[in-house]
């Protein structure tokens, strides 16, 4: 069949063809290619990017590139002054944040309380203690207040609450969380850390689409460790951030190799994340391979029913083309270059479109989903597998169309006959 | 030479049967020029149909230069069609989306010759129908009697054994109609067989012989 000759005599009728078809014609299938192909990537990249917005964000908001975490069998990491001493030695870190950790519980509206029965507007939370600035600097923290204001280096008695854990700003019911009610900041609410109970101001709102920050009361570092009853400086986390291009397992194994291992957990970003974010990750892949195959077979049948359509109208022009001896052969190859022509130019256009346009505006602004800041996921070696899978659809709905005409009789397709 | 021996066609539709052609004998020398003729039904264009291997007969022989052009394959037919067959049809038949040149250049392509021949023997099969200067118009910016030419044009750029021709001047004026057939008798004169089927005894009177059909037979033959 894909003789040269066969070849040469359809790209001939081809070229022909599509140069001298209607503009608007052409536009409107190249249209729906263009649009075939978005839906074939941007379906799966935004479903992707949901999750791929938490993996960004819980990145950019806690966990840095790399996070050190106390082991299993402490409650915090073994001499971290010399830790982070020796951190700060490396050139490949860019930031570092310390954290305290604690469970603890906050209380509202225990002044207004009429009877020791009556249950008490309170939650557990886990209190985080962090030295503010560091903090920002490092997660940009400040950024996320909602109400209120951020805290100040000098701040006491004053904490920073989730959305979560207050009524007015939670988004939804959390399991498992009875949000306070009637607190804003300037609120007294009661924080208890061990057994050990204080009255602090709520200074302001942070709104994260991490849960873990979301359902976190932050202090001031100095004030929980005197909660918590801590007279040395070991943290219970210390985030890492790395210089642009370093790699965090290069990283990893380097602090494994110095025996910082024996002190504390080190996890790359990567490692931290909980397998449920992956399963979900793996899912929503799963779905948007599920929507673009859909959408794919939608393709398929669009292009076969326009081959068909324009191999109908032409069946005359077949029948004389077979008639004055065209091979059957060259006529459906004439078919399939044009259906790879409308394939091609769409996707060539979804290229632009899509790596031109959609990624970059959706990344510096990402799309604002109630739980991420999703971004659009487009590798290119799962774009061009895509474009692979359309192209072969194309053709395939291209070519069979073009063969039901051509395999007609001659003189009743030349005549018009049924 | 063509030969066809006891050419039998019949269309069904349904139940119905209907016999066109019942059994036909007929034989046309190298370099003729014949005219088929007849009332409208008498299956002359079926006839032709037949002859020229764009319909497959319902039973009979047809030979081309002594092979069974009958037991061909599709292929075989195509490929007979393509080098040794001219097709003039009575609507033009050209593609529409194809310049004057390019209508002849493609089944020249197809015979195997470089874009660059294939166009140099079509311009050339294009000045002997007095077309130099349409070259680049599309068949709908041509007159009727123009794009006839083109046609012809296609039938004969590569020097076809036997020339097919439906009913060539059914859609053109009396002056295009002249025109058409005094290149017919031209080619006729350069030694072209001509096949043609014509309702008109104007244009019969240019063939060497004459064949009457009526009722799917042959009812007379007379030279011209």
């Amino acid at each position: 069949m894909f003789s040269p000759l066969n070849i040469g005599v359809g790209w001939y009728l081809a070229k022909r063809a599509i140069l001298r078809a209607s503009i608007w014609t052409t536009a409107l299938i190249v249209f729906v290619m263009l649009l075939t192909f978005l839906n074939l990537v941007v379906v799966t990249g935004v479903l992707v990017g949901l999750v791929e917005g938490i993996n960004n964000s819980y990145r950019t908001q806690y966990t840095g590139d790399l996070i050190l975490s106390a082991l299993p069998t402490k409650d915090y990491i073994e001499n971290t002054p010399s830790v982070i001493a020796f951190l700060k030695t490396l050139p490949q870190v860019s930031l570092l944040t310390e954290r305290y950790q604690a469970g603890g519980t906050i209380e509202a509206n225990y002044l207004t309380r009429t009877s020791d029965t009556e249950k008490p507007n309170a939650t557990g939370a886990q209190i985080i203690g962090i030295d503010p600035s560091a903090e920002n600097l490092f997660t940009g923290l400040a950024s996320h207040v909602i109400d209120g204001a951020y805290l100040g280096d000098n701040d006491y008695d004053q904490v920073m609450v989730g959305n979560f854990l207050l009524a007015k700003y939670a988004f939804g019911n959390q399991p498992s969380l009875t949000p306070l009610t009637n607190v804003d900041p300037g609120s007294k609410i009661r924080l208890s850390v061990g057994g050990v109970t204080r009255e602090v101001i709520v200074k302001g709102v942070i709104k994260s689409k991490i849960a873990l920050l979301a359902t976190s009361v932050f202090v001031p570092a100095s004030e929980l460790r005197t909660l918590i009853g801590r007279t040395d400086q070991n943290v219970g986390q210390i985030a890492v951030r790395l210089v642009p291009g370093s790699d965090p397992n290069a990283f990893e194994a380097l602090l494994l190799r110095s025996g910082i291992g024996e002190e504390a957990k080190i996890q790359t970003f990567a490692e931290s994340i909980p397998n449920g974010v992956a399963d979900i990750k793996n899912t929503f892949a799963m779905l948007g391979n599920g929507f673009s195959s859909i959408g794919l077979i939608v393709a398929a049948i669009t292009i076969f029913i326009v081959i068909f359509v324009n191999a109908l109208t032409r069946r005359k022009f077949i029948g004389i083309l077979k008639g004055i001896g065209i091979s059957a052969e060259a006529i459906e190859i004439s078919y399939i270059f044009q259906s790879l022509f409308y394939a091609a130019l769409g996707s060539a256009l979804g290229l632009i479109v899509l790596y031109g346009v959609l990624v970059p505006l959706i990344a510096a602004h990402p799309i604002n989903f109630p739980f991420s800041d999703g971004v659009l996921v487009a590798p290119i070696p799962g774009t061009l597998l895509r474009i692979l899978l359309l192209v072969a659809a194309t053709i395939i709905a291209g070519y069979l169309p073009a063969r039901m005409i051509v395999r007609k009789n001659t003189l009743d397709s030349i005549l018009g006959r049924a | 030479m063509i030969e066809v021996k006891n050419l039998v066609k019949t269309f069904k539709d349904g139940p119905k049967e209907t016999r066109v052609l019942k059994g036909i004998d007929f034989s046309s020398a190298s370099g003729e020029f014949v005219a088929i003729m007849g009332r409208s039904g008498a299956g002359k264009s079926t006839f032709l149909y037949q002859m020229s291997l764009l319909d497959e007969p319902t039973s009979g022989e047809i030979l081309i230069e002594n092979k069974e052009a009958h037991r061909m394959s599709e292929r075989e037919k195509m490929l007979l069609r393509l080098a040794e067959f001219g097709y003039v049809f009575q609507d033009y038949a050209l593609l529409p989306e194809l310049t004057a040149l390019e209508n002849v250049v493609v089944p020249l392509l197809m015979q195997g010759l470089t874009k660059n021949a294939a166009e140099v023997k079509a311009g050339e099969a294009l000045e002997k129908v007095g077309l130099a200067s349409r070259f680049d118009n599309l068949p709908g910016q041509l007159s009727g009697g123009e794009q006839q030419r083109v046609a012809i044009s296609r039938a004969i750029a590569h020097g076809p054994s036997i020339l097919f021709a439906d009913e060539p001047t059914a859609n053109l004026d009396r002056e295009s109609s002249a025109v058409v057939m005094k290149l017919f008798e031209g080619l006729h004169r350069a030694g072209q067989t001509i096949i043609m089927v014509t309702h008109e005894d104007e244009y019969a009177k240019f063939a060497q012989r004459v064949v009457t059909l009526d009722e799917g037979k042959i009812v007379s033959e007379r030279k011209s």
